[in-house]
């Protein structure tokens, strides 16, 4: 039940979709998962390294990493800060403004091997596995080099040949995944002189750890580092020191990177599901009112040319009858006429023949 | 006959041509360097900073602008607004270039780009909000090329595969626009999984909401910009109808971008109230924020608003510019202003003058294939054999 | 098969996955759907 989930499926809510919709989709996360149970881990303590940077050296050794710059003895490399590169998997750095009574306190910076890695949770390809025994790997076979996985990774680990032009990969620890699988130790495991590298069931070395904060208050801040960051990771850490201090993250919180984004791939199939009907819908609509529209034209037309039609008819038969009278009034006129006309003639006739008759 | 090659040569040597000519060949120069000297010979990408500016541009800003052709074949084919149709070709001409820039692009960004089919044809990253944006964004120019055919199809006198491809306009206005507001968001939603290296302030759980809205208020105000171009250099191209609808097409599309950038303003403020970041503010990087959020959001919503109230179409020609800024603003500080905001200056990134260089020479190529199609195919008038055919 | 599962990124990448066949199969049901749902619409 991560918060982005919910907040944009209340956004998919509100734009007209019901609420059982987010219920069904955080249904997916309510289960819980621990990761694999027998994962192996790395153990640090910062009390117990002395800086001596063996682990960088195993570390190139073992993996067969390009030759260092300025060679593992110097120690003059730790007056600056470090990180990793796509030459060293691991680097150690110097912390001289910590609050130790025993001086400066050194750290060591490599993958973690998250138990939910943020890499593989971003990679389009697939190219890092999260293996059953505990290690985050990277197949270059496949890697398109979009580096969205450098992106994605809280702890800035992973790295890039961006010096090569044809055949670049990502770089980074593999916590030795060719030698635990065949039982040997990681290279920088095997090369600390201190036992500051603690190898082991991440399981076992959780309880070693509360072990040794439970023994030596005093000497430990009381949080075991990576049992809950960024969901858990595969390498732990034990500080004298607020973690701050010796240059990790604190604010990274504890969701694991898969759930970061599952809200925004929930919302896929539900705006590929419900965006055609919507959109046909709206479609539908506005072709509706088209056709309401340009029917409505139609009648208006229709009636227009009938009302004309009427009107010009009414006109018509107004002015015939009109004419008709006219008619009738000339007829009727040029009857009277007629007659009055036919009298004379008559008369004249008769006048005529009157006179006729007279002579 | 010699008068004649002066006046073509002449032809040829036009002030655009010059240019960019000597960008192209300058583009070929740094491609060259590019694939021989890989991405640290070209860029000042880091460990630190995977990303510069062929994702923050190229990528994320090309695809936001290219938005204008889902939104216009949006409005004129599936919300029936038809007198904005002069405007869907131009529109979807500008999103299919714009797109296959984009691509283009990333050939230089990603390491092997011969390994770009990898996500869909070798093995499929679907938890991977990239391998969503990939898919759409692939599926996406094929649609675009569809509903683009018609174009060439009659230029060529194609008549029945035209009239197929226009059967096809509702699916392919559908399917356009449920892909775009699938990466639109995505590309946003690309950021989620690094809330530890995003400024508070952009960072928010609504990034793929943020991402999808403002790219309908990109879409909108590309159109509006790029017909004013286009009106002014493509003037004895457009019929009448297209010179006639333009100011009709500014003022509808200007009132549209206007209320949807008071919507995002909304959501925006939200965003801030729900993850409680106010405090941020006072902040330099809440400076640079509100100069964002004041400046190219509420600024340019009101001048639309102003602009179409009274009916004042330079006013909004010029806010469509405003807000185009903006949206590049945006897509700038999510990628690569507030990206790595943790980091000491000094691991901080600033472009290579190579990447911008390459930057520069894509948009060259868009503008070289804008012009050749827009100068001989019907995009800016009718063709006459088609005239009310739709 | 539910036991073999033991990370949420396997799961999510199972259940996505199955999702984008879904999806792509969808797209085409809903678009044949129309045209069936339409196909005696006089015009
Ligand atoms: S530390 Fe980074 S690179 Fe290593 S597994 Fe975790 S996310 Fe991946
Ligand atoms: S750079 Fe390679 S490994 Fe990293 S996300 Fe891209 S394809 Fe995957
Ligand atoms: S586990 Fe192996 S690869 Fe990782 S830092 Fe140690 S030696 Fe190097």
């Amino acid at each position: 039940m991560s918060i982005s989930r919910r907040k944009f499926l209340g956004w998919l809510g509100a734009a007209g979709l019901s609420t059982t919709l987010s219920k069904a989709a955080s249904a997916a996360t309510t289960k819980h998962f621990t990761g694999y149970p027998d994962s192996v881990g790395v153990l640090f303590d910062n009390t117990r390294c002395i800086g001596c940077r063996k682990c960088e050296a195993g570390c190139n050794k073992v993996n067969e990493l390009p030759a260092p710059d300025q060679s593992f003895d110097d120690l003059t490399v730790l007056a600056q800060q470090r990180r990793t590169t796509a030459r060293a998997y691991t680097v150690v750095n110097r912390y001289d403004k910590v609050n130790h009574p025993k001086g400066p306190l050194y750290g060591k910076i490599q993958c973690n091997h998250c138990l939910e890695p943020a890499c593989a949770s971003a990679c389009f390809v697939r190219a890092f596995d999260k293996t059953k025994i505990g290690a985050v790997t990277y197949d270059e076979t496949v890697c398109v080099g979009c580096r969205y996985c450098m992106i994605a990774c809280p702890f800035e680990i992973p790295t890039y040949e961006y010096y090569k032009a044809l055949t670049p990969r990502v770089m980074k620890c593999t916590l030795c995944y060719p030698r635990i699988s065949k039982g040997l130790l990681p290279g920088c495991v095997e090369s600390c002189p201190t036992e500051s590298l603690t190898y082991g069931k991440r399981r076992d070395l959780l309880r070693i750890a509360r072990e040794r904060i439970h023994r030596f208050p005093e000497r430990y801040v009381d949080h075991i580092y990576g049992e809950h960051e960024m969901g858990g990771t595969s390498w732990l850490y034990l500080s004298a020191v607020p973690f701050r201090e010796v240059g990790m993250r604190e604010d990274l919180g504890v969701t694991p990177a898969p759930e970061l984004t599952a809200g925004a791939l929930s919302g896929v199939p539900i705006v590929v599901g419900m965006w055609p009907v919507l959109l046909t819908g709206i479609y539908a609509i506005s072709k509706r009112k088209e056709k309401i529209a340009s029917a409505e034209k139609e009648q208006a037309v229709t009636t227009a040319v009938e009302q004309a039609k009427a009107e010009a008819e009414a006109q018509l038969a107004e002015a015939l009858a009109k004419a008709e009278e006219e008619k009738k009034k000339a007829i009727e006129s040029e009857g009277q006429k007629a007659l009055k006309e036919g009298d004379k003639p008559q008369a004249e006739e008769a006048d005529k023949t009157e006179t006729e008759e007279d002579s | 006959m010699s008068e004649d090659t002066a006046t073509i040569g002449k032809s040829y040597f036009t002030p655009f041509n010059i240019i960019a000519g000597l960008i192209v060949i300058m583009g070929l120069v740094l491609t060259v360097i590019r694939f021989t000297g890989g991405l640290a010979a070209t860029t000042n990408l880091s460990d630190y900073n995977p990303w510069g500016l062929w994702i923050g541009f190229d990528l994320l800003v090309g695809v936001a602008l290219a938005a204008g052709g889902y939104v216009t074949s949006a409005a004129v084919y599936l919300f029936g607004m038809k007198k904005y149709h002069s405007a869907v070709r131009p529109a979807i001409l500008t999103a299919f270039l714009g797109y296959a820039l984009v691509v283009l692009a990333l050939h230089y960004d990603v390491g092997r780009p011969w390994r770009l089919p990898y996500p869909f044809i070798v093995q499929q990253g679907t938890t991977s909000l990239l391998f969503e944006v990939g898919a759409c964004v692939a599926l996406y120019l094929m649609v675009l090329f569809i509903e683009f055919t018609p174009v060439p199809l009659e230029w060529l006198g194609f008549k029945h595969a035209r009239n197929l491809v226009v059967k096809l306009t509702l699916l392919l206005t559908v399917f356009g626009v449920v892909l775009s507001t699938l990466h639109q968001s995505s590309l946003g939603a690309l950021f989620l999984i690094a809330p530890s290296k995003l400024h508070p302030l952009w960072y928010s759980p609504y990034l793929p909401v943020y991402f999808f809205v403002s790219s309908i208020i990109a879409g909108l105000s590309m159109v509006i910009f790029e017909s004013t171009l286009s009106f002014r250099f493509f003037k004895h191209k457009m019929d009448e109808s297209h010179s006639a609808e333009k100011d009709t097409i500014a003022l509808g599309f200007g009132k549209a971008a206007s209320f949807v950038l008071a919507g995002y303003f909304i959501i925006k403020v939200i965003g801030i109230s729900a993850g409680n970041q106010w405090h941020f503010l006072t902040t330099n990087y809440g400076l640079w924020y509100l100069v964002e959020l004041l400046g190219f959001v509420a600024l340019p919503c009101f001048f639309y608003a102003v602009g179409v109230r009274d009916k004042n179409v330079t006013l909004i020609k010029w806010t469509a510019f405003w807000t185009v800024i903006g949206v590049v603003i945006n897509r700038f500080n999510v990628s690569m202003i507030a990206f790595n905001w943790h980091l000491p200056s000094s691991e901080r990134y600033f472009p290579h003058w190579m990447e911008i260089g390459i930057s520069v020479f894509i948009v060259t190529v868009g503008l070289i294939a804008f012009k050749f199609i827009v100068t001989r195919m019907p995009i800016l008038y009718e063709h006459p054999e088609y005239k009310d055919a739709h | 098969m539910e036991s073999a599962i033991h990370t949420l990124h396997e799961f999510m990448f199972r259940t996505e996955t199955i999702t984008y066949l879904i999806i792509v199969a969808a797209l085409f049901a809903i678009t044949g759907f129309w045209l069936f749902l339409t196909g005696r619409d006089e015009e």
